[in-house]
């Protein structure tokens, strides 16, 4: 750590190890209810699980980009933060909001918390990942902007790298298509069209620039490589994923009304969007190929190379295997897409905000890296999580081409809950691994805990 | 072009020319073109007659005209990357601007075009056919008024002596971009409005 600042980074940090705690929990509670219905029913049905599990998600990765973020740009723009004291009011502040949302969740029944919230004023709860009450989502907003301005300031006062640049430009794009949250026309076709402005935007738009000026970071960190090098492939990956992904948006709009060109549209643009990811996972081998150092901190190499991998099976592979139009006719909405949605979240973005965190935390500690015991810990988890997670996703994907067959293909096809009966068996192996997912993240928690010899900083 | 033999002699080979990141660029922008010409190779063998007839209805003298407002663009750029190799800052920029203009000339053209069919209320969803020819135009428009941009920053750098016969790497990305927009529409060109 170069910055006294930059420590601001590190209850970011933990609370999103927290939440991703939480977010785990719910899924395993969520995915046995696909297969025992009424577990913990009427306490915790299976919509509000749901709601939690993704809605956590979102919010413990967005702590862990505003973590990486106040870590990352006073280092890049060496300089300390404007103002960390702004960065730790924000922190408690989205903390207890996110809480509060969770809270409100899970003791109120969804319609009342809507009445309660203002919804009246401004509907725009009810929307899958945007279920937020309107509060949180103006609360959301406001803390945003804070941090966006506090890094602004603080990377206008210093070294403006191209790495800093793509990061905030990333970040001011999230904020920006986040305010597509408050438009919520009553044309159904017309809100899916503008909801996927947020959710497909962020995740296969900016949140991609996010993800590569990250690993570039890292990269840069524990490789030595030169500068210039690492950013001239960001650069081109930023190119890529916005020449893809913005147009690719497309692949959404298929069979909601929309005109029809959108199928070619989104077909022929989206069918291009694991480029960028297959040369991220190039660009992480090759760097780490030609290093300069051998940096102490191995599993944070590892993660990055993990992410590199798994981002391009999980957002790339998997995503293309239903982009294309005359697919998505039948696999829309099926099994088909909630492998992809695992695979994808937990390869891009999961493991960038791991990395990040597997980096920057021991360095937060006072030490350059982890014990070896630490690491090895570590590196136990990842490999528990990052397997268990193929696995769950291979099952899903078994699910998803047995439910769109039994159900879309067939000569006789079956009802929906009719073939939910007959999945049922890749539900519970789903489960499964995601008990040993459960298995692997509690490994991974371990390790913050394992002493042993480590190194003092070094200049 | 007896200019350009000589001068070629005494360039150090490089391969590719410009900038290595602009070349990523290319190749990706021709996949996505690439993509498309043969999507619509397809959705045509599926309607042949639908696509025969739609196309009689295109302009193919204004599309005859801006291919050759094109090419003929290519060869300034050609022109002004052989001026800067002899450090001719001045002429380098003065070939460009030529380029940017006819440029310009295309720009004019293909707006015509688009008003002629857009006020014959032609759109998107008239038929598959004019979904591909409003598309692949409309992209590449916007790829010429890109490498138009382009071109002029780097007109204007040279012009500031930003550019010289040892240093001239921004002339050659530019002028690669340019040829690739060029490129692209002698494909589009014949494939969209000619075959048959």
């Amino acid at each position: 750590m170069q910055y006294k600042s930059q420590a601001v980074a590190k209850p970011y940090f933990i609370a999103a190890i927290g939440l991703f705690v939480g977010q785990i929990l719910f899924g395993l509670i969520m995915g046995l209810q696909y297969v025992v219905g009424d577990f913990l029913f009427p306490e915790i049905p299976f919509n509000v699980a749901r709601m939690v599990h993704t809605n956590l998600l979102i919010v413990w990765l967005l702590f862990g980009f505003m973590g990486a973020a106040y870590y990352i740009i006073p280092e890049e723009s060496e300089t300390e933060l404007f103002s960390p004291k702004l960065a730790l009011i924000l922190f408690w502040i989205f903390l207890a909001a996110g809480v509060l949302t969770i809270l409100g969740y899970l003791l109120v029944p969804y319609a009342t918390l809507a009445a309660m919230t203002g919804n009246n004023i401004l509907p725009t709860m009810g929307r899958e990942f945007l279920e937020q009450p309107l509060i949180t989502k103006l609360g959301i907003v406001v803390v945003a902007l804070a941090f966006l301005f506090n890094l602004t300031m603080t990377m206008l006062k210093g070294r403006k790298t191209s790495i800093s640049l793509v990061l905030m430009l990333g970040l001011w794009g999230l904020a920006v298509f986040f305010l597509f949250s408050f438009y919520d026309p009553a044309n159904l076709v017309l809100d899916k069209f503008y909801w996927w402005w947020v959710v497909h935007m962020w995740v296969e738009g900016v949140w991609e620039l996010i993800l590569g000026a990250l690993l570039s970071f890292v990269l840069i960190k524990v490789t030595g490589v030169d500068r210039e090098v690492i950013e001239k492939w960001l650069y081109v990956i930023v190119a890529m994923s916005l020449i893809t992904g913005i147009i690719g948006t497309g692949h959404h709009y298929y069979w909601i009304g929309t005109p029809a060109y959108w199928q070619w549209w989104g077909s022929i643009f989206s069918a291009m969007e694991p480029i960028p990811f297959f040369m991220m996972t190039v660009f992480a081998f090759n760097m780490v190929n030609r290093r300069r150092r051998d940096h102490p901190n191995k599993v944070a190499t590892l993660w990055a190379l993990g992410t590199g991998v798994m981002a391009f099976l999980g957002a790339g592979v998997w995503g293309f295997l239903h982009t294309l139009a005359p697919i998505n006719y039948y696999t829309h909405g099926t099994q088909i897409t909630a492998a992809h949605g695992h695979l994808a979240f937990y390869g891009a973005y999961v493991m960038v905000v791991l990395t990040m965190i597997s980096y920057a935390m021991p360095l937060l500690r006072g030490r350059i890296a982890n014990s070896n015991k630490s690491q090895v810990t570590e590196m136990w988890g990842f490999w528990l999580m990052t397997i268990a997670m193929v696995f769950i996703t291979l099952f899903l994907t078994a699910a998803g081409i047995l439910q769109v067959y039994l159900q879309r293909v067939s000569d006789t096809p079956l009802p929906f809950m009719v073939v939910q009966q007959k999945i049922a068996l890749f539900y519970w192996l789903r489960e499964a691994a995601g008990v040993i997912f459960f298995a692997g993240l509690v490994t991974y928690l371990a390790s913050f805990f394992v002493k042993g010899e480590t190194k003092a900083i070094t200049a | 072009m007896a200019q350009l033999g000589v001068a070629s002699v005494s360039f150090k080979a490089e391969n590719p020319p410009g900038d290595l990141a602009i070349w990523f660029f290319i190749f990706a922008e021709l996949l996505v073109f690439g993509v498309f010409f043969i999507a619509y190779a397809v959705a045509r063998s599926h309607d042949v007659a639908l696509f025969d007839q739609s196309q009689l209805l295109l302009n193919r003298t204004a599309g005859g005209a801006n291919t050759v407002v094109l090419i003929t663009s290519s060869y300034f750029v050609v022109r002004a990357v052989a001026a800067i190799r002899r450090g001719d800052a001045q002429r380098c920029s003065g070939w460009l601007l030529g380029a940017i203009g006819l440029g310009a000339v295309f720009v004019v053209i293909k707006l015509a075009e688009f008003h002629a069919k857009f006020a014959a209320g032609i759109t998107l969803s008239t038929n598959t056919f004019f979904m591909f020819y409003l598309s692949l135009t409309f992209f590449h428009f916007m790829h010429v008024v890109m490498g138009m941009v382009i071109l002029t920053a780097v007109a204007f750098k040279a012009r500031r002596g930003g550019y010289s016969a040892e240093d001239y790497t921004g002339v050659e990305t530019g002028a690669s971009y340019w040829h690739m927009v060029d490129l692209v529409w002698i494909i589009l060109f014949p494939l969209v409005y000619v075959v048959h």
